[in-house]
């Protein structure tokens, strides 16, 4: 199999003394598409965050296209930024500018392409998210779905070889969230794009994902094709497929400060 | 925690406050040149004249008026001291020189204080809140150089400027006092009020408002750039960046002052 295209390996977070990621290690194939599930307060968005360089670990690597992104120079770092493209959760489009703007913002600033060209890209990348008529709107004009597909143009405004979504379908409703899980298929299609989705939305991580990763309690306890997965018995995998609740009574967390409770108070259980 | 730990977590806090600070002064001023017209950076420029005329033209009225106000005051005051000794005219001295090298540089960054420190911070917490300045970063766009240094950029140009405006209008109103008080003539008032100036006056009162312009401008995008949380915390960063400017264009002022004292340029 070919070099993996982001490599993370032994990654380790901890914030507050709290331990978020606990030697998370995992390789990204070039042209897949990985889904990183996990119930909320997993660790999920914290190693999205650390993938792309915002923070950086207690310990452990992580390789993007060959290169150690917590030890390589500010310039390297800025070259493999390039090559990422991020759509956040919420988002975030520059709410003082116009949806062409934000588009229009990478490409004036990270490249020197002439303005009549860059007027033609911004358009194509409009176009490819469905969003040609809406280039003259300001962020806030838009609807949920709209800002998630002008926040995709953005992120592809460069072409980049990895694509990295934040809960895309977080806030929407299921039709558009089914054409988002479309236009992450055709992203992937068109430009044999990388894709790593951050979810916890089972029926989006099947439906366009190749392979699906689990993070439980800072862990990394699958990472499997979409078949594996289904067919998973261990209890914590399924208690996420099948949707089961968690008694917050029998947590480990909720019986040990309960016993410490009762300690402070001189009873007895 | 024990309270050494708490007095050495607290000296940690601020020593890495102020090596922030320093490290984005050090940042902000070499991306300075990419505000230029026609050499900087597309757009740069653009967003600078927009600052401008955010931090410059529309806190004009109320820079007047505090300084209208302020030199009245002051005249009032002088002038009840000094009419004891007879040496009303003494008054127009005292107004010009602590216009010229005091009031007009501090009142002028406590209004910039006040009304832009506090919208750099908040604006620049809410693109953190947001995510925006997150998206900048992994779009390897430098925020600093985008968001800070057209701020920065422009405060350099208009708070001198403003410095200038408010110095003149608080001199102006010790002119209107002298001639209600003395019937003293605008023409002889002003005659006077130039000989009471000095060059060096003038210019350590500009030095002084670009020192301030700097703080104001630095601790602002500091406050907004270290937000961490949602819209309470946005509201605290503003709120605490025009507490921490005004203290330390006060300190500045104080030590800019000592410092031109010791070298006998005052």
């Amino acid at each position: 199999m070919d070099e993996p295209i982001i490599s993370i390996r032994d990654l380790t977070v901890s914030y507050g003394g709290r331990r978020v990621l606990n030697g998370v290690s995992l390789d990204i194939h070039r042209g897949e598409v990985i889904a990183l599930l996990g119930a909320s307060g997993s660790g999920k968005s914290t190693m999205l965050r650390h993938i792309i360089g915002l923070a950086k670990p207690d310990s452990g690597t992580i390789h993007i296209q060959g290169v150690d992104i917590n030890q390589c120079s500010t310039r390297e770092l800025m070259a493999i930024r390039r090559d990422l493209g991020v759509a956040f959760q919420g988002s975030a489009l520059f709410s003082s500018m116009s949806v062409e703007e934000n588009i229009r913002l990478p490409l004036r600033e990270l490249t020197t392409l002439s303005d009549p060209v860059i007027e033609i890209m911004t358009f194509i990348k409009l176009a490819s998210v469905g969003l040609s008529e809406a280039g003259k709107l300001m962020p806030p004009e838009l609807s949920g779905g709209m800002k998630k597909r002008a926040a995709v143009a953005r992120a592809t405004a460069l072409d980049p070889e990895v694509l990295i979504f934040d809960e895309p379908s977080a806030g929407l409703d299921p039709i558009v969230a089914a054409e988002l899980d479309e236009l992450i298929l055709f992203l992937k299609r068109a430009f044999q794009m990388t894709v790593v989705i951050v979810t916890h939305e089972m029926a989006s991580a099947f439906r366009v994902a190749d392979r699906l990763a689990m993070l439980h309690m800072g862990s990394l306890i699958a990472v499997e094709s979409k078949e594996t997965f289904a067919a998973s018995t261990d209890r914590r995998i399924r208690q996420f497929l099948d949707r089961k609740p968690q008694r917050i009574t029998e947590s480990e967390s909720v019986k040990r400060r309960l016993r410490e409770l009762i300690s402070m108070t001189g009873a007895t259980l | 925690m024990s309270v050494l730990g708490s007095i050495g977590a607290g000296v940690i806090g601020r020593l890495a406050y102020v090596g922030g600070l320093t490290n984005q002064f050090f940042q902000g001023i070499s991306a300075l040149p990419r505000v230029l017209p026609f050499v900087g950076k597309h757009g740069r420029w653009q967003a600078a004249i927009r600052q401008m005329y955010a931090i410059g033209v529309a806190a004009l009225p109320m820079i007047a008026v505090v300084a209208a106000c302020a030199g009245f005051i002051l005249a009032i005051q002088s002038a009840y001291a000094l009419s004891r000794f007879g040496a009303v005219q003494l008054v127009i001295y005292i107004v010009v020189v602590a216009f010229t090298k005091e009031l007009g540089p501090v009142l002028t960054a406590t209004v910039a204080s006040g009304r832009s420190g506090s919208a750099f911070s908040a604006e620049i917490g809410t693109m953190v809140v947001t995510e925006e300045i997150d998206a900048l970063r992994t779009m390897a766009i430098d925020p600093i150089e985008l968001v800070l240094a057209p701020k920065y950029f422009a405060a350099m140009i208009v708070i001198p400027c403003l410095t200038v405006i408010s110095s003149f209008v608080g001199i102006a109103a010790g002119a209107v006092f002298m001639f209600l008080k003395a019937r003293m003539s605008f023409s002889m008032y002003f005659q006077y009020a130039m000989q009471a100036m000095s060059l060096h006056d003038v210019f350590a009162g500009l030095i002084k408002s670009l020192v301030f312009g700097t703080i104001i401008v630095h601790v602002g995008c500091i406050e907004g750039f270290r937000v961490a949380g949602g819209p309470e915390a946005v509201g605290n960063s503003a709120t605490s960046a025009v507490v921490k400017s005004t203290i330390l264009v006060i300190f500045a002022d104080f030590v800019i002052t000592t410092v031109f004292y010791m070298l006998g340029v005052d």
